[in-house]
């Protein structure tokens, strides 16, 4: 194509003599260059150095355009332009020790070489300035091309932006381009205006655009608004007060002795002396065994203390006290009351309308946050309980070693990964692991000791318990006392995060699902397999079962084993997020047999019901009292005494024969 | 028909108090305090202690070997008892204490100030300085003897109601009564229970008011914990001797029966389980301030199940089986335990006895609920040839299917 060959060859000499003309000119431009010869346009305002009459300056740098304007503002308020004396010229200086700085050209950005500070003259803009210098400077990380800069400025300004910001964030607005990041100027531009409005109709504006908004920083800039202060004021409240509310002395929100003292305190009424003051001046009055006229013998009665101080009092020998009349009248003759911080009436009045609308919606997302933590916590029950509700609920096997096959599963997940430093290798090698090696304890278990006491479940209790002790002492023994980690692999580590109040990590997430997989796996081997077929049968009548030609001893043995197995399972699982020791079973023991009992026995769904109420109802307790788990805990064993009161066999009982008995 | 005495009808209860007093004579004779001093201090309290653990052994023989109720929470009120007292002393201690450090003082204190004074002294640990309500006795020791009887004692009759009318039996109740002992454990342990959190009530072992050195008052808490096991171990074995004790039995072997012939089968159940539970509060008011400290980990449902273990290796359904498995144990525990048994050196592995015999124990427990359901009491009928019909091991016990070998053989 030979036209655009020429038209190539065309534009090849022009840039050819660009570059030519720009190398010729190199020298000159150091002379003309733009930000140079702006500084020096404004050079008498610059060295002046005023709040008051800095402004064209930095204007002219920030409305220039030029790049290196942002680098010159930088510089300035760092403290770091130096103007030469030899030549009169504005650079960046870089202190290279020893009083010497090493100084560079603002508009090539070239260094030009070391010069004693005795030679310059250095800028040093005050604190009025510098706030310019950075609003300026956040304009232009405002409206930089990196949208990254352009969202680091405005977490900036979300997290300590003044009243300056608000006119280039404004501005910046009409141009931005990134919608996402439109949006997240908007609003912080509502956020700033909040605080930083210029008026009260914009305030208002900008606090009904946010109501009902639950993010934490809406919060946070709602907050310091409806900050208020106690204030005491003799007869009525002041005209010209943003008044809160008005507080009775006496009641809860104030009792009568702080009114007092907040009278004293403010120096509306005569303070109380301390009662160690009191002490000191009576021990420092006494006088042949006696004080105030009193035995010092008989002040163990504090009347006749009050009587001792009183005397001193009228002595002049000790600060008198506090009547009580005198303190009845001060309390009668003051109002208090609370201020808000914010003078504005209106705006204080459009965030409480903000911030209950807030309120409501924060309290709605916490009960779905409640609700998913429960379900979180359902399901490490289900989890713990589910191998429970077969060795227990379907084989009547009371196995109170099952809370030590969780913590066998566990530490094989731990002992796994002391071999394979890939985490999500060696949970998925440590899953099949757990399972065998718990599923051979358990047949190992019912083969030496439960089948000979399948018809007394008492022993059976006493016999696996002794078991219990043993295994938790060899575990010791084995792993020592302190707690060993078994860590998650890095793709379940945080959390999933719907907004500031709703959160659930991701363990738990997987915990839920793997509970899911567990009640799928145990409907399916029980309603589809041979095996579970063969187990029905054996639970329901061993002698018929047997006569039709099933080996009831194998199916017990297979039954045990699987649902040891599950134990173990469901140890890895929990392991991932509680600390692996030999008591982690025992944790769990007794909140397992909550969980099917409470549920109903033999019957998995009893089981689900069973952790699925003692999940919620705990975290419920919790709720009402966050500070105290182990009160949520001891609510719920006392709940569920009482709730067997009413459903003795659970919330799912089995009915007829089935139900055995 | 002429009905012989009671101890003539028991002569088991005649032997058991004649050793249990030479046994007190013995050890007060060779104590530092009263004798030749050849047992020590710290092994006398240890004896105190054992007995004290006897004594609630026969009352979980009483509630579990012969009316058939494994209770798993008979611990929560053996720690309650010592609550009880542990609070009575611990306040008048530090109120000793705090009186004396104030007598110093130029003015003296106002009884309110020596009040918030031991508040302080006693809470400071959790954070605290005012006296919970259910301190309210704590001054007195008539009161605070008292709730260590009213306070498991009402715990156990509304529990125990609950249960029982309920119908819970068996396993569940088993399970129920180690939930009730866990609820109790995990509340002492909030810091805002009122009884000190985990830190529990400590300094118990120093009586108020007593100048006598611990090697005295060890033998005097002895002497108590002797009487006590005597009188409890009379009072239990009068229970279960007459027409009374036949009823708890048969309720025992086989609950519907009984209450088909129109007794009250509730009625009797409850009260077993309250008796038991005021024995296990006496028990544990003696025994804390011979331990000298109480914790929530005290009632923890594991020492409700060794408990249970005690019990069984030393042979349910009798009296004296109970007290000798908890003697038994409970000194061969603290003997293990100690430290002093020599370590076994295996060449590859060396048997530290203070970390293995935990597993001892368990298997042990196993072995004897396997092959010896009778525990150690059993070779006493080895011992008079009182040999019964071999029933396979399934003899006594609260299930149908031994019930049914019975049946079959008589």
């Amino acid at each position: 194509m030979p036209p655009l060959n020429t038209g190539n060859s065309f534009m090849m000499r022009i840039l050819l003599a660009l570059a030519a003309v720009l190398s010729l000119s190199l020298p000159v431009s150091a002379q003309e260059a733009p930000v140079q010869a702006l500084l020096q346009q404004h050079r008498d305002i610059i060295l002046e150095s005023s709040r008051k009459t800095i402004e064209p300056a930095i204007a002219a740098l920030a409305g220039s355009g030029l790049e290196p304007a942002q680098a010159v503002l930088r510089a300035w308020e760092n403290k770091e332009m130096w103007l030469r004396s030899s030549d009169g010229r504005f650079y960046r200086g870089e202190s290279a020790g020893g009083k010497v700085q090493t100084l560079y050209d603002f508009d090539s950005g070239t260094k030009l070489g070391d010069e004693p500070e005795s030679a310059l003259q250095q800028l040093k803009p005050n604190s009025g300035i510098r706030a310019l210098l950075r609003a300026a400077l956040v304009q232009f990380q405002l409206n930089d091309p990196n949208p990254e800069r352009r969202r680091a400025a405005l977490q900036t300004i979300q997290r300590d932006g003044d009243a300056s910001h608000l006119e280039p964030l404004r501005a910046s607005i009409e141009t931005e381009t990134d919608p996402a990041i439109k949006a997240l100027k908007e609003r912080t531009e509502a956020l700033l205006s909040i605080r930083h409005g210029e008026n009260e109709a914009r305030r208002v504006e900008a606090i009904e655009a946010l109501a009902g908004d639950i993010a934490l920083d809406v919060r946070a800039a709602l907050n310091p608004l409806l900050a208020t202060r106690l204030k005491a004021a003799p007869g009525a409240v002041p005209e010209g007060e943003n008044v809160a509310r008005q507080l009775k002395p006496g009641s809860t929100a104030l009792s009568r002795d702080d009114a007092y003292r907040l009278l004293a305190e403010s120096g509306l009424a005569k303070p109380h002396v301390p009662a160690a003051d009191r002490l000191a001046a009576l021990a420092a009055n006494i006088a042949d065994g006696r004080v105030g006229g009193e035995l010092v013998a008989r002040l163990t009665d504090p009347a006749a203390r009050d009587r001792a101080y009183a005397a001193l009092a009228a002595e002049g020998k000790a600060p008198p006290t506090v009547t009580d009349a005198e303190f009845d009248a001060a309390l009668d003759g003051h109002v208090f009351y609370e201020v808000y911080a914010e003078p504005s009436r209106a705006v204080t009045t459009a965030a409480v309308a903000a911030m209950s609308a807030i309120n409501r919606n924060v309290g709605m997302m916490q009960a779905l946050d409640l609700g998913l933590d429960a379900l979180s916590l359902a399901s490490i029950f289900f989890l713990a309980a589910i191998g429970l509700a077969i060795t227990f609920g379907v084989m009547g096997v009371i196995n109170m070693a099952h809370g030590e096959f969780i913590m066998m599963g566990a530490y094989t997940g731990y002992v796994v990964q002391q071999f394979i430093p890939n985490y999500t290798v060696s949970i998925l090698v440590a899953l099949p692991l757990a399972f065998a090696v718990t599923f051979a304890a358990g047949v190992a278990m019912e083969r030496l000791v439960i089948r000979w006491l399948y018809d007394r479940p008492l022993e059976t209790l006493l016999a696996t318990f002794g078991i219990s002790i043993a295994l938790q002492q060899i575990a010791k023994n084995i792993f020592g006392t302190q707690a060993r980690p078994l860590t998650a692999p890095a793709w379940l580590d945080g959390a999933w995060v719907l907004n500031d109040v709703v959160g659930i990590s991701y363990i738990r997430i997987a915990i839920f699902i793997l509970a899911l997989i567990f009640l799928a796996l145990f409907l399916f081997i029980m309603k589809k397999t041979r095996l579970g077929l063969e187990t029905r049968a054996v639970t329901q009548n061993a002698r018929m079962a047997s006569s039709m030609g099933i080996n009831p001893d194998r199916v017990n043995m297979l039954t045990f084993g699987l649902g040891s197995g599950i134990a173990g399972i469901a140890g890895v699982a929990i392991g991932l997020f509680a600390k692996v020791t030999s008591e982690l079973g025992q944790d769990y023991i007794v909140q397992s047999f909550m969980t099917v009992v409470v549920g109903g026995v033999g019957n998995i769904w009893g089981a689900l019901a069973g952790a699925t109420m003692i999940g919620f109802f705990q975290k419920g307790v919790e709720w009402m009292n966050p500070s105290n788990t182990l009160a949520a805990q001891t609510y719920m064993i006392i709940f569920i005494i009482i709730f067997i009161q009413f459903r003795p066999r659970g919330i799912i009982a089995l009915k007829g024969r089935a139900a055995g008995d | 028909m002429k009905r012989e005495s009671f101890f003539a009808r028991n002569p088991s209860v005649l032997v058991f108090i004649a050793i249990l007093a030479l046994f007190t004579l013995g050890v007060t004779l060779a104590s530092e305090a009263f004798g030749a001093g050849l047992i020590s201090t710290s092994f006398i309290k240890t004896l105190g202690k054992t007995l004290c653990l006897c004594l609630i052994a026969v009352a979980m023989d009483l509630v579990w070997g012969f009316a058939g109720i494994l209770s798993l929470g008979h611990f929560a009120f053996f720690g309650l008892g010592g609550y009880m007292v542990g609070m009575w002393l611990m306040y008048e201690r530090t109120r000793d204490i705090v009186v004396a450090s104030m007598a110093n003082a130029p003015i003296p204190p106002t009884p309110a100030e020596i009040d918030a004074a031991i508040g302080t002294q006693i809470f400071g640990v959790v954070g605290s300085s005012e006296f919970p309500a259910i301190w309210f006795f704590s001054g007195s020791l008539v009161m605070q003897l008292l709730l260590v009887l009213l306070v498991p004692g009402l715990l156990a009759l509304i529990f125990g109601w609950l249960a029982f009318r309920s119908r819970v039996t068996g396993v569940y109740l088993s399970i129920l009564t180690q939930a009730m002992t866990l609820a109790l454990a995990l509340y002492l342990f909030q810091n805002d229970s009122g009884l000190r959190g985990n830190n529990g009530l400590s300094g118990l072992q120093n009586l108020p008011g007593v100048t006598a050195s611990q090697a005295v008052v060890s033998v005097w808490f002895l002497w108590a914990s002797a009487l006590a096991l005597g009188l409890g171990y009379l009072l239990a074995a009068w229970v279960v001797s007459g027409k009374f004790g036949s009823v708890i039995r048969g309720i025992r072997d086989d609950e519907a029966r009984v209450r088909f012939l129109g007794y009250s089968v509730e009625g009797y159940k409850l009260f077993i389980f309250t008796l038991t539970a005021l024995i296990a509060g006496i028990a544990g008011a003696l025994y804390y301030p011979q331990a000298g400290i109480i914790n929530p980990a005290e009632v923890a449902p594991i020492a409700s199940i060794y408990l249970a273990v005690w019990v069984a290796i030393g042979g349910r359904g009798r009296l004296y089986g109970a007290v000798i498995g908890a003697a038994f144990v409970s000194l061969v525990s603290s003997w293990f335990t100690g430290g002093q048994v020599p370590s076994v050196n295996l060449g590859v592995y060396t048997i530290n006895w203070v970390e293995w015999w935990q597993v001892i124990l368990g298997l042990s427990f196993v072995l004897v609920t396997l092959f010896a359901p009778k525990g150690i009491g059993g070779l006493f009928d080895l011992a008079q040839g009182r040999l019964v019909p071999n029933r396979h091991g399934a003899d006594y016990g609260p299930d149908q299917g031994a019930l049914m070998e019975r049946e079959g053989r008589e």
